[in-house]
Formats: C-alpha cells, structure tokens, sequence
C-alpha cells in the first residue's frame, strides 16, 4: 500500500537527516581551528552529497509522474463496460447517482460541488483512502478508478467546508462481478 | 587563525516588542492547538463550532505570529547592514494588532469559522451561522495585517536599494554570474532580499483575492472564478508562511559563526542556492492544487517536480553549512545555540514528508489527510519556532557567561521530545488516512489523538519557559553585551 511506503520512506529520510546532525553535534566539542582546511574537505564531500541527492530523489521523481491520476488510460486497467457516478457535494451531504458498483470495471466518478469547495476522498472497506479529487463549484472534476475489492466504500469530505464538514459522508457498495 | 567574534548588537525597543509580543501570541495560540487536539482525542468536549473557531483563529494566528518573529529577526540583523526605518517598524506593529482585534472579534464576537485560508466561497456561504459582517471583519482583518507586512517589505526595498544600489547586487548576481570576487553582500542581505522579492508579491496577490472577496461579500454579482480564487489564496498562504523560515533562518546565519567564531559567507554556491530558492518558493504553490484535476496539468507537474528540488538548497546548502559550522568547533551549547543548532534539523527533516507528499501519486492518497499538518507541524516547530526562540535565548542573554539553569535544559528536551512526538503522531494519522480538519474523529482515530496531545502537553510547557526566560531577562535584550560564549580550546 502507497501509504505505508510513503510512511517508511519519510521515517527512513527524516532518521537520515538525524543522523547527520547527531554525527556533527557528537563531534562539536573539540576544536579544530583551522577552518578553512576543514572548510574544503566538507565542500568535497559536498558535492558527492549533492549529486547522491540528484540520484536518489531524480527517479522517484521522473517514475511517480508515468501513471498520473489525471490522464485517461488509467480506464484500461479493468474490463467491461464503464461505469458513470456523478457525485455532486452539498454543505453537508453528497448526492451521488449511483450507490451500487461492480468490482472490476472501471468506474468514472464526475465530481462537483453545488455550493462551496468540497473534497471527494474514497475510503475503502479497511477505511484507507483510495482515490481523491477536489469538489468545487462550476468545475467537474473526472475521477478514474477500478474497485478490485468487494465490500462498503465510503465517501468523506476532504475540504473544510464548514460546520458539519466532518460529518459529510456518504456509502457506496462494491459487489463482486457478476 | 579565529575570525574575530563580530559585535553584538542590543535589539531595537521594537524589536523588543515584536518579540514579547511572539512570545505571548506563540504561547496562546499553542493553548488553542492543544484544546484542539485535545477535543479530537475527546479528553475535552467543546463542540465543532469551538473547535473551527479555534483552529481559524489558530491558523491565522500561528502564520501571522510566524510572521512577526521573522520580520523581528529580519530587522534586527538588516539594520546592521542597511538603514531600516523605525516607524515603519511600529507601524506594521500596530496594525497587526489592529488587524488581530478584528479577527479575534470575528470569531469570537461573530462565530466565524471559515478557516484562515478563507477559501472562497466558504466565507459568504455559512448557512446562517455567521453574518456577513463576521466575514467581512475576518477579511479586513487579514487585509490589514497583509497591509502591515507590506508596509514594512516596502521599507526593507527601499533600505536594500539604498544600500546596496539595486535587488540584483543584493542577491549577488555580479559574483554569481560574474567573477566572484569574493564581496558578495552578507547571508542576511542576499536572505531579506530574497524575502522581500517574493513577500511583496505575495502580499500583493492576498490583498487582491482579499479585496476581490470583501467587495463580492456586498456585491454577489461581483463573481469570483473559484480556481482562481484558490490559486490566489493559496499562492500568497505558501509564499507568506515559507517566508517567515526564510526570514528566521537568518538568526543561524549570524548567531551560530558567533558561537562558532567561523564565518558564514555567500558564496557561489550559497548565491545560487538562494536566487533559485526565489523563484522555487513562488512556483511550487500548484502542489497545494494537485487534486484539483482542472488546473492546467502543466503546472500540476511542475508543483511536483519544484517540490523535489526545493529539498536541494534546504539539505545540501544551508543544513550542510550549519554542521560543517558546528563541526569540530568547539562551541559553548546554551539553550540558545542549541535551539537553533535543533532549527536546522527541523527545517530539514519537516521537508522530508513535505516533497513526499508533493508527489502528485502520494498527494492522490495522503492530500487533506493529518499528514499535512504532520510536516509542516515538523518544520514549524522544530524549525521556524525553534529560530524564533533561539534569537529570543540569544538577544535577552546577559552575558557570554550566563549558564543555562536545569529549566532550561529540561525545557529544550522537553521541546524537542514533544514536538518530535506530536509532529509523528499526525504523520502516522496520515498514513491510516485520518482526515484533516476534523473536529470530530473516528473512533479508531482517537488512540493517535491521545498520543498528540499528551505529546503536545509537553511542548506548551517547554514553551511556557521559554516565554518566562525571556520576559524575565527582557531589560538585558537592548543592551551590547558579548553574548556568544567561547568555544572551548578557541585561540584567543
Ligand atoms: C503546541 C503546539 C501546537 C499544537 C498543539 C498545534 C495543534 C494543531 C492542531 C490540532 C491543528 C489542526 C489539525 C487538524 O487539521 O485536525 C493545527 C493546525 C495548524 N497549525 Fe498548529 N499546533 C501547534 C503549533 C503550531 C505552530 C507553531 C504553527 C505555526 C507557526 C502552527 C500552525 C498551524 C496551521 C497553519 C494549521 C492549519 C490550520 C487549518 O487547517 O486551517 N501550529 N495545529
Ligand atoms: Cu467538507
């Protein structure tokens, strides 16, 4: 799952950066005084530093953007005949066309808002997001998606939109395909 | 041989105020987060309406608050170099109170609740529970404060053009691109430049969609595009917040060479990193849109690839520099270099989640969730915060020899444990998909919410003496003392 890599990757980087900064701070206390030397030997190592930096972060970078939520082709990865949701968020409910999906076909979610800015987050059975789009007034925004598993999806609201935003939700069910 | 330790300068009386005021306005607003954290973790029961009022007034109060401590810290060593004017000064002073009065009476007084990104048309939409008037004293509010801080980079330009002939001598361009002569201006004038070209547009575009969205509040037929709207909003939120960090790491710049006796110079390739930091800082802000599926998918990408790079300059120049500095130097710890010795950790590891999340993938699952308060949390209070009082410890000292007491040091682990432990329990809430901005959690949220709060119990107590330490040795921040202690084995 993205969120479990994106969490160990972070914890992971974020542990590295600790490192470095427990490295300098164990080894503050005896004074070299002269600067410069020592100066030219970290810009050294600087540069491996920067070009390691270019290596490690270029391709998740350049990799990440092959398969965007946005584009079209994401509607191959099921089978059949796709299935339309038009989902319309209020202050504070969603309207949704649709309530009952099938697992394995792709689904087109066309979202949008009927008031202020809303946020259309897919929660899966297990309550992890899945899939998301902004919900805003006089713009639709086409959401991408194939159910792989059966069970009770829901819908939270992911833009602050007031009183009630916490309690906007909705249900769909995913069935399996028949 | 050792560079001769610069002087010392007393900060300004208004400087002075600006940091007493941080302080107090740090202290309550943290009191805020806490309640807050607390009502998710159902320790108290305040109510949605409560629990949206405070994280408004929280969210206006901590960027604008940010704001005040950056700009203290900014003056203070910019006025060493360029003649600043002091009423200026006072003026963005008063009319940041102003402004505060008038959003705490929006709230407080009128219920608003729209949040202090105020994202339109939330603020003209509240279904009866706020008025117009609540909303239009929200806006000005902010507008004012934006006028302020205006007002005062206005002065900043004037100072640096005066001083220094124009904005690209400031930022170096004659030794980044031509010879480096090795005369470049010093890190806090290369810095305020940079600050200062990217806030004045910043403050520019807010005042716009803030007016645009005060007359529209009188006059709906005056329509606003939403997505412009947004992209406004969330353009000059970016560029502004980001600004203070930039503004406030100019305390490491001048502090730690003086704990250190090691110069901090701008070089070639700390030009390079700031003048791109400048255009990266204004470009990145389509990271916060990456969900909205209509924005112009160029800029989409390039929010994804500018958030990576912005990562370069943060790790590679100014966090690198401050360990080459500490390095081996021998240098005397006090809370004060310790915290910003910590500042540069924070600033550096809070971006860490902060890319991750700006790739557009992750942003599908992991957008609005608590990881985006859980990084910026990282790099707010580890980072900026941690600057904010580490020049508070510095400019109140009363000598070089001035010991800590053990409240101080129990104070800054205190700090350190609590906001690393606060920070992570919002990341780790973010991975289990917990919304943001809710004032009312799941119940298997609420473990996690405990977590935080006990954690963020700890930081307001560390805080609190921060804030006591300073107030109580306010008469020593004017005075010229040597405040920087020797480092140990240093040539005399
Ligand atoms: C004791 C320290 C702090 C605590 C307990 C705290 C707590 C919180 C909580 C609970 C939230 C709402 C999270 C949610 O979306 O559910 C929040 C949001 C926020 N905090 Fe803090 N915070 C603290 C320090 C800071 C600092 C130092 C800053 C900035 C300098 C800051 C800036 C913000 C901002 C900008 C938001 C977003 C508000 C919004 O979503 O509209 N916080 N904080
Ligand atoms: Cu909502």
């Amino acid at each position: 799952m993205l969120q479990h890599i994106v969490w160990t990757v972070s914890l992971a980087l974020m542990m590295l950066v600790g490192f470095g900064w427990s490295f300098a701070l164990l080894r503050s206390g005896i004074r070299e005084e002269e600067f410069a030397p020592l100066q030219k030997r970290a810009y050294r190592l600087r540069t491996r530093f920067f070009w390691g930096l270019v290596a490690v972060f270029g391709v998740p970078m350049v990799y990440t953007l092959i398969d965007l939520p946005y584009d079209a082709v994401r509607v191959a990865e099921g089978s059949g005949a796709v299935q339309e949701v038009r989902a319309t968020g209020h202050m504070w409910r969603w309207e949704l066309s649709e309530n009952r999906l099938e697992a394995g076909r792709p689904v087109v979610f066309r979202v949008t808002s009927g008031d202020v800015n809303h946020g259309f987050g897919i929660y899966d059975p297990d309550m992890k997001i899945v899939a998301q789009t902004q919900a805003m007034p006089g713009v639709t925004n086409t959401v991408r998606h194939t159910f792989t598993r059966a069970g009770t999806y829901r819908v939270l609201c992911l833009e602050y939109c007031g009183l009630a935003h916490h309690d906007m939700t909705a249900e769909f069910t995913v069935g399996e395909r028949s | 041989m050792a560079t001769p330790p610069p002087p010392e300068r007393g900060a300004h009386a208004g400087v002075v105020a600006y940091l007493a005021t941080s302080a107090g306005v740090l202290l309550l607003m943290m009191v805020f987060g806490l309640l807050m954290r607390a009502e998710q973790a159902r320790f108290v029961s305040l109510g949605a309406q409560w629990f949206y009022q405070l994280m408004t007034l929280h969210g206006a109060g901590m960027v604008g608050i940010a704001g005040i401590a950056g700009a203290a810290i900014m003056w203070h060593f910019l006025n060493q170099y360029v003649a600043l004017s002091v009423r200026i000064l006072y003026a963005n002073l008063a009319l940041f109170v102003a402004g505060v009065g008038l959003v705490l009476g929006a709230v407080l007084v009128g219920g608003f609740h729209g949040g202090w990104t105020f994202l339109y048309p939330l603020p003209s939409h509240s279904l009866g529970l706020w008025s117009d008037g609540a909303a239009a004293a929200f806006l000005a509010g902010m507008l004012v404060i934006g006028t302020g801080f205006l007002l005062l980079q206005l002065d900043v330009a004037r100072a640096i053009v005066a001083g220094y002939g124009s904005f690209a001598r400031a930022l170096g361009w004659p030794q980044l691109f031509g010879r480096d002569d090795g005369r470049a201006p010093p890190p806090t004038v290369v810095a305020s430049a940079m600050v200062t070209v990217v806030n004045l547009i910043a403050l520019v575009v807010g005042a716009s969609i803030l007016a645009m969205m005060l007359v529209n509040l009188y006059f709906p037929e005056f329509r606003i595009d939403p997505m412009l709207a947004k992209a406004m909003i969330y353009f000059f939120g970016h560029v502004f917040i980001n600004a203070t960090i930039y503004m406030a790491v100019i305390a490491v710049y001048e502090i730690l060479p003086r704990y250190t006796r090691r110069p901090w110079k701008a070089n070639r390739v700390f030009l390079a990193s700031w003048n791109c930091s400048t255009l990266m800082v204004m470009f990145i802000f389509p990271h916060h849109l990456l969900m909205d599926f209509a924005f112009p998918k160029w800029m989409l990408v390039m929010g994804h690839i500018i958030g990576y790079l912005n990562t370069v300059p943060i790790l590679v120049v100014t966090g690198y520099g401050a360990l080459t500095l500490v390095y081996r130097s021998g240098i005397a710890w006090d809370t004060g270099s310790r915290l910003l010795f910590l500042s540069m950790f924070g600033w550096a590891a809070g971006a860490m989640p902060a890319f991750i999340d700006g790739t557009i993938r992750v942003n599908y699952v992991m957008h609005n969730t608590l990881w985006v308060p859980g990084h910026f949390h990282t790099y707010l209070l580890l980072g900026m915060v941690a600057m904010a009082f580490g020049f508070m410890y510095y400019i109140a000292k009363p000598s070089a020899k001035t010991a800590d007491g053990l409240a101080d040091r129990a104070a800054f682990w205190a700090y350190v444990a609590g906001s690393l432990g606060f920070a992570l329990a919002f990341l780790y809430a973010g991975k289990e998909s917990v919304a943001r901005r809710y004032a009312e959690h799941l119940p298997e949220w609420v473990p996690y919410d405990r977590i935080g709060t006990a954690f963020a119990v700890l930081i307001v107590a560390a805080a609190l003496v921060f804030a006591v330490r300073f107030l109580a040795r306010l008469a020593h921040a004017r005075g010229d003392q040597a405040r920087a202690g020797a480092p140990q084995g240093a040539a005399a």
